[in-house]
C-alpha cells in the first residue's frame, strides 16, 4: 500500500462551479440532452484525486510543438498567420505547474479541421495537422508555435460562427487539477457571439480564456506572439488531517 | 474582503474534434506514434488482467459517438502510479467511444484497495473522466466492480451518496464468457438511471 504519500498531499481547493459554466447551457444547443439532470455529488479527495498520470519529455516528438513544422507534406510548411503561444501554467496560489503535459488541438488557417467528421467546405492544407503538445518546464513556462487558427461555422443556430481559438488539455499533477478548455485572441469581434463562449457566466472568467498580443516577445520577420496564462487548483495545506498517528 | 487567489481558468467544452489533440490517429492522423492509450496493461504487469467496457448515453437514450473518456486507477497493490514501477503500468489511459456504436473499452488490470481519507480501505475502483462536444466541465465518476460486494458495502464514496439505490449505477456487472474477465459500465448522462458523478 502507496498510503505514505496522501499525508503531505494536500486537497485541492473546492472547485468554484459557479465560475466555470455550468452542465445546462441550452444556447448552446448538444448540452441539452448531455447535462446531468442531478446534483453532483461532493467527494472528499482521496488517493486517487490527489495524484495523476506523470508524462516526461520522452512522451514527446521534437516537433510536437512546431504545428507549422510538424505535419509537412508537401515541403512546405503550413500555411497562415504565423503566431507563437506562451505563457506560464500556474495554480491558484501562484505556484508554478512544473512538468505537466499540455494538449493543443486546432483548424487551420480556413477554419477546417483535419477530422473525418469535419465536411466544411474549406480546404484542408497538406501541411497541417493542427495537433501539438509540450511540457512546462520548472517555472510552468510552455510555448508553441503555430498558425492562426480560422473561424469557422457550425450547427447550433443557423448558422454561429466560432472565433479563432485554440483548445487546450492540462493535466496538472492530479486527476482533480484535469483541465480542458479554449483559448481566444484578444479583439476577435465574434468573441461576444459565441454560445459556447456565454457558457460562461462571468465576463471577467470569459477574460482569463483571451490570449493577449504580445509584441514585447514578438519574432522579427517571423511569427507575432500571444501570452496565455493558464490557472489551475491550488494544492491547499493539510492542517488537521485525520492522520492515524497524530498530527 | 476574504482572501483573494488567482481563479482557475474556466472550462470549456472539448467540441466534436477532440481526438486530434487528444488521439490523433483515431481522428485520422497518422504522423505521431501510434499510441494504444486504451491498453493501460498488457502482459507482464502483475494483476488480473480485466476489460471495462460500455457507452455512455445522452437525455434521449442515443449513445454519444463523439465521447473521450480517460481512466485512473491504481496498479493491484493499491499504489498509484508507483515511482520506480519498472513494469511499465502508468495508471492512465485514454479511449475514443466507436464512431458508428458508441462502445468503447479499456484493457487493464484490477486495481487493489486504496485508502479513504482516514485510512479506511476503499473498495476497488477505476477513477473515470468524461468529455465531448456539449459537455461544458467534464464529468467525473467512478466505476466499481460487482463480484466485490463486500467491498463495496463498505466503500466510503459509495456510502456518501445518500440515496443508496443511486449507488448501483457506479458498480459495473460481469459479463458472462470465458477469456479475460469483462466488465461492462454504461453511463447515463441525463434520466431516470442517471449515473453519480462527483465534484470533488
Amino acid at each position: 500500500m502507496s498510503d505514505q504519500g496522501q499525508d503531505h498531499l494536500g486537497e485541492f481547493t473546492r472547485r468554484d462551479r459557479a465560475w466555470h459554466p455550468p452542465a445546462y447551457t441550452p444556447q448552446y444547443k448538444t448540452s441539452v440532452l448531455r447535462s446531468p439532470g442531478k446534483a453532483l455529488v461532493s467527494l472528499r479527495q482521496s488517493i486517487g484525486e490527489r495524484t495523476g498520470p506523470v508524462f516526461g519529455h520522452g512522451d514527446l516528438d521534437p516537433l510536437d510543438n512546431d504545428l507549422i513544422r510538424n505535419y509537412i507534406t508537401t515541403g512546405e510548411e503550413a500555411i497562415g498567420e504565423r503566431v507563437i503561444v506562451h505563457g506560464r501554467v500556474l495554480d491558484e496560489m501562484g505556484r508554478p505547474v512544473k512538468g505537466t503535459l499540455l494538449e493543443v488541438w486546432q483548424a487551420n488557417a480556413g477554419g477546417r479541421y483535419r477530422h473525418r467528421n469535419d465536411r466544411y467546405l474549406a480546404p484542408l492544407d497538406p501541411n497541417f495537422g493542427g495537433c501539438g503538445r509540450c511540457v512546462t518546464d520548472e517555472d510552468g513556462r510552455y510555448f508553441f508555435r503555430t498558425i492562426k487558427p480560422g473561424p469557422y461555422p457550425w450547427m447550433n443556430h443557423n448558422s454561429d460562427w466560432r472565433p479563432s481559438h485554440i483548445h487546450f488539455s492540462l493535466f496538472g499533477t492530479a486527476f482533480a487539477q484535469r483541465l480542458v478548455t479554449q483559448m481566444y485572441f484578444e479583439g476577435d469581434p465574434l468573441i461576444p457571439l459565441c454560445p459556447i463562449i456565454s457558457t460562461i457566466p462571468d465576463r471577467s472568467a470569459v477574460d482569463m480564456l483571451v490570449a493577449k498580443l504580445d509584441m514585447g516577445e514578438m519574432v522579427p520577420f517571423d511569427s507575432l506572439v500571444y501570452r496565455f496564462d493558464i490557472v489551475l487548483r491550488g494544492r491547499r495545506s493539510t492542517f488537521f488531517e485525520n492522520r492515524p498517528e497524530g498530527n | 474582503m476574504p482572501v483573494q487567489y488567482l481563479k482557475e481558468t474556466p472550462s470549456q467544452t472539448g467540441g466534436p474534434y477532440v481526438h486530434i489533440g487528444c488521439l490523433p490517429a483515431f481522428a485520422g492522423l497518422n504522423r505521431r506514434t501510434q499510441e494504444k492509450l486504451h491498453v493501460l496493461a498488457g502482459g507482464g504487469v502483475p494483476g488480473e488482467q480485466i476489460r471495462i467496457e460500455g457507452v455512455v448515453w445522452d437525455g434521449s437514450g442515443h449513445p454519444l459517438r463523439d465521447v473521450m473518456l480517460e481512466l485512473w486507477q491504481a496498479d493491484s497493490t493499491g499504489a498509484y502510479n508507483a515511482p520506480g514501477d519498472t513494469s511499465g503500468f502508468r495508471g492512465w489511459g485514454r479511449v475514443g467511444a466507436d464512431a458508428e456504436t458508441g462502445l468503447w473499452a479499456f484493457e487493464t488490470i484490477r486495481p487493489g484497495a486504496t485508502p479513504w481519507v482516514d485510512g479506511r480501505p476503499q473498495a476497488p475502483h477505476c477513477s473515470l473522466l468524461l468529455f465531448a462536444r456539449g459537455i461544458n466541465i467534464h464529468l467525473h465518476t467512478r466505476i466499481y466492480f460487482d463480484d466485490r460486494a463486500d467491498a463495496n458495502a463498505v466503500d466510503p464514496a459509495l456510502l456518501s451518496i445518500e440515496l443508496a439505490d443511486r449507488r448501483q449505477t457506479l458498480i459495473a456487472t460481469r459479463q458472462p464468457g470465458d477469456g479475460i474477465p469483462t466488465f461492462r459500465f454504461d453511463v447515463h448522462l441525463q434520466g431516470a438511471q442517471e449515473t453519480v458523478f462527483f465534484d470533488c
